[in-house]
């Protein structure tokens, strides 16, 4: 791995709810390299979306908080900047691009305003605004840029608004591109086209990635490494060569297991047993235990992340697994 | 916007078009709901005592006040169309000459009170949706309860009591001094200070209705996705505030204003008769007193029209602001 842009250390985030504080994010530490894409992989709920909203320390609700670790970006440490600067980061060195292009964008607001919005906070020279605009929409594969840029959201498909986000976020060329489920609301054909822009993106720029998604073949296909989340806390790391030819974690394997591959098409397709848990009470020790076929009375204790294989897991049983 | 406009323009126009029904209509139904209000005009005309048939047959034929009513519908309608709104007995001019004498007035108080309401209003409401749950929300939001609570003509007495008897700061009868020689920019100046008082008390509770309104929708609109998009691009909070979230959040806000411009036309009767201003609420007032019909109903469809107006102008507010408005 190249030098770390972004090292986040025991992050743990809490939402005030009314049944009491849920950590969402719980002593999650990763880090991103210059020009990697790197994948954080979790099911609804287990908070990687949370992580990423963390990074940013921009939360959809404000009953969320950091509430301990360190995130270094660019060798700053995040957490004691203060909010104006924060702000100058935002959106300059660091950006984000949403699940859901259409509730992401301002419905009121022309696209080529929106894309032009990272520029405007930053004097940027006034008169090359337009140009840039135009250069950043059309690198994004958008055609007729000039005639696009005034039209609405609502007048554009999802491709195109997410198209039009991901200029909108790299308008101040950005070392760091944080992508929650970017493909997800898109059709099958449109998502494939979108993460070769992503990719593209990378190589071109030396852009690093931050993916969070749940779908495992995007993962496979573009990510260099992968953080598996559960239930709010990181389950196992590895590159993505070795975390899908030798998963450590009985959920890491179930994960995978509960993919339909050519081969396993006549099968039935695998669950894991029982559902993910309530984060407002967890259950003890390792959070995975009460569905995971191996675990014992041990289990009851937290397993920290250690080395296995060519993995980092959390899991005392990971030499088993294998 | 080249894309946007005709599409902007031609709304405007269809809009326009299905106004003019409406006011045709609203002149019919106030015609017929004058005639359906009891009493007979002609009571008015020759007074209570008794008087001969012959002559009260004589001024009923004399105002066509015995042809049929579908009749004396469309004799209305032409007058109107010729401008002829009647003849003002009370004050022994035509109707029309005397509501142009007071249009100014009116519009110039409800308007000013509108205005104030609508910025007063807006940036309280924006204050407090950005510092919702702190102090500052709550202070904002229990001077809008006071404020909405009081009638205008109360606080319009109680401000005449503190800021034109006690403190003597403002002058607080008419429109101008009755002395006045002023001309040019010192007449305005001293209008504006004659202003001041019945603009306040008239605007109260539209800034209170109108801040809380925008707090509401304000607040529903800062929790949205796009200004956590808008956030996460490094946008200053203040446009985040006033460009992202004021303007997805001014549709109820727009309407509100638009719907209570009728309102303030009723509530300036009462504030422009605690201040004596020349304006038309204090002629309505005046006319209701002395029952001086012609008046009243000019008025009435001048308020009408207002209306019509109002809500014509708040439909196109909302497609120039909103360009999905303008494609359904």
């Amino acid at each position: 791995m190249s030098e770390a842009i972004l090292d986040v250390q025991g992050l743990v985030t809490e939402i005030r709810t009314r049944r009491g504080v849920v950590r969402a994010v719980d002593d999650v530490s990763l880090t991103v390299g210059r020009g990697e894409i790197v994948a954080l992989v979790g099911e609804s709920g287990s908070g990687k979306s949370m992580t990423a909203y963390s990074l940013m320390q921009l939360f959809p609700t404000p009953a969320a908080r950091i509430a301990a670790g360190q995130i270094r970006f660019e060798g700053r440490d995040l957490l004691t900047t203060p909010p104006d600067e924060l702000r100058r980061i935002r959106g300059d060195r660091m950006a984000m691009i949403f699940q859901d292009p259409s509730s992401f964008l301002n419905p009121l607001m022309t696209v080529g305003r929106q894309v032009a919005e990272p520029l405007l906070a930053r004097d940027y020279p006034r008169n090359q605004i337009d140009a840039r605009v135009h250069d950043l929409l059309t690198r994004m594969g958008l055609p007729d840029a000039a005639s696009l840029a005034r039209r609405y959201p609502f007048e554009l498909s999802g491709g195109q608004r997410q198209r039009a986000l991901i200029a909108a976020a790299l308008a101040c060329k950005p070392t760091l591109l944080i992508a929650d489920e970017p493909t997800t609301a898109l059709d099958v054909t449109v998502q494939a086209q979108i993460m070769d822009l992503l990719r593209s993106l990378r190589d071109e720029l030396g852009l690093s990635l931050l993916l969070i998604t749940h779908d495992l073949g995007i993962v496979a296909q573009h990510a260099d490494r992968v953080y598996v989340m559960y239930a709010a806390r990181l389950a196992e790391t590895a590159t993505t060569r070795d975390l899908f030819h030798d998963p450590r974690h009985p959920y890491t394997r179930g994960l995978l297991r509960s993919t339909l591959s050519i081969e396993g098409a006549s099968d039935e397709l695998y669950s894991i047993p029982g559902v993910v848990p309530n984060l407002a009470a967890p259950p003890q020790g390792c959070r995975f235990h009460p569905r995971c076929p191996l675990a014992t009375e041990t289990c009851h204790q937290q397993p920290p992340l250690a080395a296995a294989g060519a993995s980092l897991v959390a899991c005392w049983y990971s030499d088993r697994v294998a | 916007m080249s894309s946007a406009s005709p599409a902007l323009f031609r709304y405007i126009g269809v809009r326009i078009l299905q106004a003019l029904p409406l006011l045709l209509g609203v002149v019919v139904v106030n015609f017929l709901l004058i005639q359906l209000a009891p009493g007979d005009p002609t009571t008015v005309l020759i007074g209570d005592y008794p008087a001969p048939e012959e002559y009260v047959r004589q001024v009923r034929a004399e105002f066509g006040l015995d042809q049929p009513l579908p009749t004396r519908l469309v004799n209305y309608l032409g007058q109107l169309a010729q401008g002829n709104l009647g003849y003002s007995f009370a004050n022994r001019m035509p109707v029309r000459e005397l509501i142009l004498q007071r249009l100014g007035a009116t519009i110039l108080l409800t308007g000013v009170a509108m205005a104030l309401a609508t910025v007063i209003g807006v940036l309280a409401g924006v204050w407090a949706a950005r510092y919702r749950g702190k102090a500052t929300d709550g202070v904002v939001q229990t001077t809008a309860l006071l404020g909405y609570s009081i009638p205008e003509f109360f606080l319009g007495q109680i401000l005449i009591l503190i800021f034109a008897v006690w403190l003597g700061w403002l002058p607080s009868q008419g429109m101008r001094s009755a002395r006045s020689t002023a001309t040019g920019p010192a007449a305005t100046l001293e209008v504006g200070l004659f202003l001041i008082l019945p603009a306040i008390a008239l605007s109260m509770r539209y800034v209170a209705l109108i801040s809380r309104l925008t707090r509401a929708s304000v607040a529903e609109a800062l929790t949205s996705d796009y200004v956590l998009g808008a956030r996460a691009r490094g946008v200053s909070e203040r446009r985040v505030l006033f460009v992202h979230a004021l303007r997805n959040a001014a549709a109820p806000i727009v309407t509100v204003i638009g719907y209570n411009l009728s309102f303030i036309l009723a509530g300036s009767a009462l504030v422009e008769t605690v201040f004596a201003w020349p304006g038309i609420g204090r002629l309505l007032f005046d006319s209701i007193t002395r029952r001086d019909y012609p008046v009243m109903t000019a008025i009435l469809l001048m308020v009408s029209i207002g209306v019509v107006l109002a809500n014509l102008i708040t439909d196109l507010i909302q497609a120039v602001i909103d360009p999905r408005v303008r494609y359904s």
